[in-house]
């Protein structure tokens, strides 16, 4: 589904810096994205060169080849269960850890919960490339903020960042996210949709495995729980993920934010261990394989090495 | 009914219930049909006084039966298709579109039976039309069968196994149907109409009580697949019910628990599902019989605090 975000007095989408574009596939986005836009169109090649953002010149060509047959590569998505749970004294975020291309899983262990600040962490779903690189922009925005404010960072700050981002990408930076922290305000836990709207929440699931997740979640929660049984909820919501959702696998992470400080827990529990154990190591004494014949050619007879220094030619 | 655009991030997870995933393997569904034609080739409408009066074969004389065999008979009034609809030719149309929908079927086995529950409403696409279906029929003495998708599916089928009940009954040799039978039955009948790609758009349950008193639990889905299991759930239920199924549901747990864990399922399901009221039924089968509850509701909990103004410290978050 595609959710609207509407503008509030509060509230400004943070407008593209002077001197780039929004590049738009069709006529409708270019007349909302406003200042500067550029419409795909034949004739506008010149301008079209210059502008930053996403191009679309492919999409015909694209298009043509799958027509044929021709799939282009998969990209890197994390498939994804990663849920979020406010208890008493804070927050505490959990994810799995298997990120998928296509249908194979290239990472077993791979770390889904990113750090933002001292106080506020974040899971990601959708593509691995998107998450990693706008919560490491926001993570670093929000370090230079510090710098200048000398305060701590408030959640609604990483969040105003990270969705006026995804607005302004209109849905093409594919990071589904549930950020979480404790500030001065209290503990807050926040989903972020990849179109940019948000959501702020008790408890909040996303990726493939969110509808399982939640089911734990809506047949388990309750207000003001303590840390032991929010941890417990968290890590049981992740299983049920891992288990019943094909895109999800592996271990649970957890991170337990409070305002004294984030607990990162890298694989607090590992419900799929490794059970074969090879019963002989690939160790044989020599003359396990019997030895017909022995030839020994040093390769010192066959080359000439010259010492010396002689530059290399790179000058075709 | 027009197809919803189906398409948004699946990494916000699965979504977009409506028809558009109600295809089978992400498939569209083809062009709609205007006329509204039996497709073996009968007249759509047919009232004839004289047939009606008349015996089944054109004669009142019980003595000259003619076995049931594969000819062309005069439709009977009721009917608006032929009764032999599986031996007619049919004319292979694309997938057809559910209209009138139900959600989610949930069932676990405990120690005397089996439980199953489903919500009474019937959707008309995003339009809750119906609010009081019953989806879940009792067939012969000890089998339930319950049917998520496309209802007036699942009355052809209800008049399928009224024709199998009622020649058993008229036999009077006190044989009836086990739920493993008509399972079996079930999923011949959905197969060989996914074959001439007319499929019946729903997802069955079949739960009984055999002779010996072991319990029997199965599934058939519109396209023939057939699997027996200890709980089964069909539609929304299948991401959120089974979760909370595979954890907590035990061959052996007693009457009290089944119908707790179903209760706990169903308030999930219509927490999270479009496409549901707060209105339930619950059946239970057991060796004594097939006992149907009469609607009920949940206690729903909304009162979180964290759901009172939400964007108390972020201006511009919902």
């Amino acid at each position: 589904f595609v959710r609207v975000f509407h503008a509030t007095s509060n509230w400004n989408p943070r407008r593209p810096p002077r001197g780039s574009h929004v590049v738009c596939a069709d006529a409708c986005r270019a007349q909302l994205a406003g200042d500067r836009v550029l419409a795909l169109r034949s004739g506008m090649e010149d301008a079209y060169e210059e502008s930053k953002g996403f191009r679309f010149d492919h999409v015909r060509r694209n298009a043509f080849l799958a027509e044929r047959g021709i799939q282009p590569p998969k990209t890197l998505k994390t498939g994804t269960t990663i849920a979020g749970v406010i208890f008493k004294d804070g927050v505490i975020l959990g994810a799995d850890t298997r990120s998928t291309a296509g249908y194979t899983v290239a990472d077993k262990n791979c770390e889904k919960i990113h750090y933002i600040a001292p106080n506020i962490y974040c899971c990601g779903a959708g593509t691995a490339a998107d998450t990693e690189a706008v919560t490491a922009m926001v993570c670093s925005e929000l370090k230079l903020h510090r710098y200048a404010t000398k305060r701590e960072s408030q959640i609604a700050s990483a969040l105003t960042l990270l969705k006026s981002h995804l607005f302004q990408y209109q849905g093409y930076v594919s990071a589904a996210l549930v950020l979480g922290g404790v500030d001065l305000h209290g503990p807050h836990l926040f989903t972020v949709y990849p179109h940019g709207s948000t959501d702020s929440l008790p408890f909040a699931t996303m990726g493939s495995g969110s509808l399982n997740a939640m089911a734990v979640f809506e047949s388990g929660y309750k207000d003001d729980m303590t840390k032991e049984e929010a941890m417990e909820l968290v890590a049981n919501a992740i299983k049920a993920g891992i288990f019943n959702d094909l895109g999800s696998g592996s271990n649970v992470d957890l991170c337990i934010i409070t305002k004294d400080g984030a607990e990162y827990l890298r694989n607090y529990d590992k419900p799929n261990p490794r059970t074969y154990v090879r019963r002989q190591a690939y160790i044989f004494p020599p003359g396990t394989t019997p030895v017909l014949r022995s030839k020994v050619t040093p390769l010192r007879d066959m080359v000439t090495v010259t010492e010396g220094a002689e530059s290399m030619e790179v000058d075709a | 009914m027009y197809p919803a655009p189906a398409g948004h991030s699946p990494a916000i997870g699965p979504g977009n219930a409506g028809p558009p995933a109600l295809l089978p393997y992400g498939g569209h569904p083809g062009p709609m049909r205007t006329t509204h034609v039996p497709k073996n080739g009968t007249e759509p409408f047919v009232v004839d006084p004289a047939d009606a009066t008349e015996g089944r074969n054109g004669t009142s004389d019980p003595t000259k039966h003619t076995q049931y065999v594969l000819q062309a008979r005069k439709p009977v009034v009721k009917y608006l298709v032929r009764m032999s609809d599986m031996t007619a030719k049919r004319e292979s149309v694309p997938c057809r579109y559910p209209y009138v929908t139900g959600t989610s079927v949930l069932a676990v086995k405990y120690k005397e039976g089996v439980m199953m529950a489903a919500d009474t409403l019937g959707s008309y696409g995003s339009t809750k039309r119906y609010k009081s279906v019953c989806r879940i029929k009792e067939v012969g003495t000890n089998v339930m069968l319950g049917a998520s998708g496309e209802l007036s599916d699942f009355q052809h089928i209800q008049k399928l196994l009224d024709e199998l009940t009622t020649e058993d009954f008229m036999m009077d040799d006190g044989a009836v149907l086990s739920p493993q039978e008509i399972f079996s039955y079930l999923q011949r009948v959905m197969y060989n109409r996914r074959n001439d790609f007319d499929p019946l758009w729903n997802s069955l349950v079949i739960a009984g009580v055999d002779r010996k008193g072991v319990p029997f639990l199965g599934a058939v889905g519109m396209i023939g697949q057939a699997y027996t299991d200890s709980h089964i759930a069909t539609g929304f239920g299948n991401a959120l019910a089974r979760p909370l199924f595979r954890s907590h549901q035990k061959d052996d747990m007693s009457e009290a628990e089944a119908e707790e864990l179903l209760k706990k399922a169903l308030k999930v399901c219509y927490y999270r599902d479009k496409n549901s009221i707060n209105k339930f039924q619950l059946a239970k089968v057991t060796q004594a019989g097939v006992d149907v509850s009469e609607p009920f509701k949940l206690e729903t909990n909304w009162d979180y605090g964290a759901f009172v103004n939400p964007s108390k410290h972020v201006p511009g978050t919902w």
